[in-house]
């Protein structure tokens, strides 16, 4: 990642934890809200590969944290994971699919829910599964994924798409 | 037709991967080591002290971008409004009529509580809202996720809000101050899954603990109360403000909460299953007030 795509990617991430902490949480829809930044991290990680996909998360993470007093390292787990795995699968199956927005932010909304719900559990803090895994889970799925294309165009005009490809043991074929 | 390979980077493929791994285990185990510091850090820690500088520099930043956001929310708002004005406008006439009745008894009641008072030398703990002065701070973030209801405000220690400060709005309660920086602080809402305030019923005075209600976002529950005790629909929920051994209830007494919707029993239960719908609008937080106890110096 070039020295001009990490800090488009930083000041994007910045912007966007910004947003989710100060409008996009309160904007509750049917009983969940969209998190703005899980998709852009999730769109960083698919257009840049792994690696940057987990310290943005990371990175994101951790503003969140600060910027709510939250628990520090909590949001960051969770981002840095999302960013990989977002990472891993456009370097490999997910690469050049058009669905892949789609399909990443879908599955990763679901997975840093239940995530987020076991990883609140275990740290003593009384979580209600069905509200946070159905009542507000479903709704924000809906809404990231209405989210996903644009701003992964947004991203992608931002940061930019990695050229070079993953050492692969893939063949094609040329007619 | 050929077959081929599909083209690779010149870095060795095993190169690449134990560096990915390094990078992500890295921040995993970094992560672990934020929260179990975080975790276990008293409030003067060096880790709070990271927070609470991380969180004061990010705060203009947080403050200009609500204000940005403010006149959309608001127009927002007026439009939604507009929607049911005329149902509401009736309402209110109405609400208004059974107030101003209610005003002027309440006036002799005050008078006459105040000349009793006098004559019993009555003692008794610090009041809402004579004995605290108000902090009016701005919301400026609310964390994300459905497993914390909470808002950050842009007022802190150096503005005299201390931890467990209760916080309040025109309409009534809001929650409790749980966390404090210098420039800003974090506000538990009632309805997190860890609030719980001693209550009363204003019309019987059967006590009772305000919770969260399970499953749903912003419904409470007075939870508690006795069978005997008869609770109806629309009766106020204030803040009990109890005192006894050398304790008392974090909240004041005489605080508004909210209003009864619904009681319901049964047969296996030892408690009433009293619901309650809160005042204050939760989720659509702008700006609050934090109760400090007069005198305290900031």
């Amino acid at each position: 990642m070039s020295a001009g795509a990490a800090l488009r990617a930083s000041a994007l991430i910045f912007v966007a934890a910004l947003l989710q902490v100060a409008i996009v949480s309160s904007l509750v829809f049917a009983g969940g809200a969209p998190d703005l930044l899980l998709v852009v991290v999730v769109c960083v990680g698919l257009l840049r590969g792994s690696v940057p996909g987990a310290i943005i998360g990371f990175a994101g993470g951790l503003l969140v944290d600060l910027l709510t007093i939250d628990t520090l390292g909590v949001t960051s787990l969770v981002l840095t994971l999302a960013g990989f795995w977002a990472g891993r699968y456009g370097e490999t199956t997910g690469r050049g699919r058009r669905v892949a927005p789609l399909v990443a932010v879908g599955l990763i909304t679901v997975l840093a829910g239940v995530f987020g719900f076991t990883l609140h559990y275990l740290l003593g803090e009384a979580v209600i599964a069905r509200h946070a895994l159905f009542t507000a889970l479903a709704p924000a799925l809906v809404v990231n994924l209405a989210l996903a294309y644009p701003v992964y165009t947004l991203v992608r005009a931002t940061v930019g798409e990695r050229r070079t490809i993953e050492p692969s043991a893939e063949v094609e074929v040329v007619v | 037709m050929t077959v081929r390979r599909i083209p690779t980077t010149q870095r060795p493929r095993a190169t690449g991967a134990v560096r990915r791994r390094l990078v992500v285990g890295f921040l995993v185990l970094l992560a672990l080591v934020l929260i179990t510091l975080s975790f276990r850090q008293e409030s003067d820690g060096p880790l709070a002290g990271f927070q609470s500088a991380g969180s004061t520099a990010l705060r203009p930043f947080a403050v200009g971008l609500e204000r940005v956001a403010q006149p959309f929310r608001d127009g927002y708002d007026w439009v939604d409004s507009l929607l049911g004005a005329r149902s509401e406008a009736e309402e209110l006439r109405a609400e208004n009529r059974e107030l101003r009745q209610r005003a002027i008894q309440n006036e002799f009641a005050g008078q006459e509580n105040a000349y009793l008072r006098r004559e019993l030398r009555y003692l008794d703990g610090p009041r809402f809202p004579d004995d605290f002065d108000a902090v009016a701070a701005e919301v400026i973030g609310r964390p994300a996720g459905a497993f914390t209801q909470a808002i950050v405000i842009a007022a802190g220690s150096r503005d005299g809000v201390r931890l467990n400060d209760p916080v309040v709005t025109a309409d009534g309660l809001v929650g409790l101050v749980t966390r404090v920086t210098p420039h800003t602080a974090r506000i538990q809402l009632l309805t997190d899954q860890e609030a719980a305030v001693s209550a009363v019923d204003v019309r019987t005075g059967a006590p009772g603990i305000v919770r969260h209600a399970r499953g749903t976002r912003e419904t409470l529950v007075l939870d508690r109360v006795r069978k005997q005790e008869v609770i109806r629909v629309g009766d106020e929920i204030v803040t009990a403000g109890w005192r006894a051994s050398g304790f008392s209830s974090l909240y004041p007494k005489g605080i508004l909460i909210g209003e009864v919707t619904s009681v319901g029993q049964t047969d296996t239960d030892l408690y009433q299953q009293v619901q309650v719908d809160p005042y204050v609008d939760l989720g659509s937080l702008d700006a609050v007030l934090v109760l400090v106890p007069a005198g305290r110096s900031r």
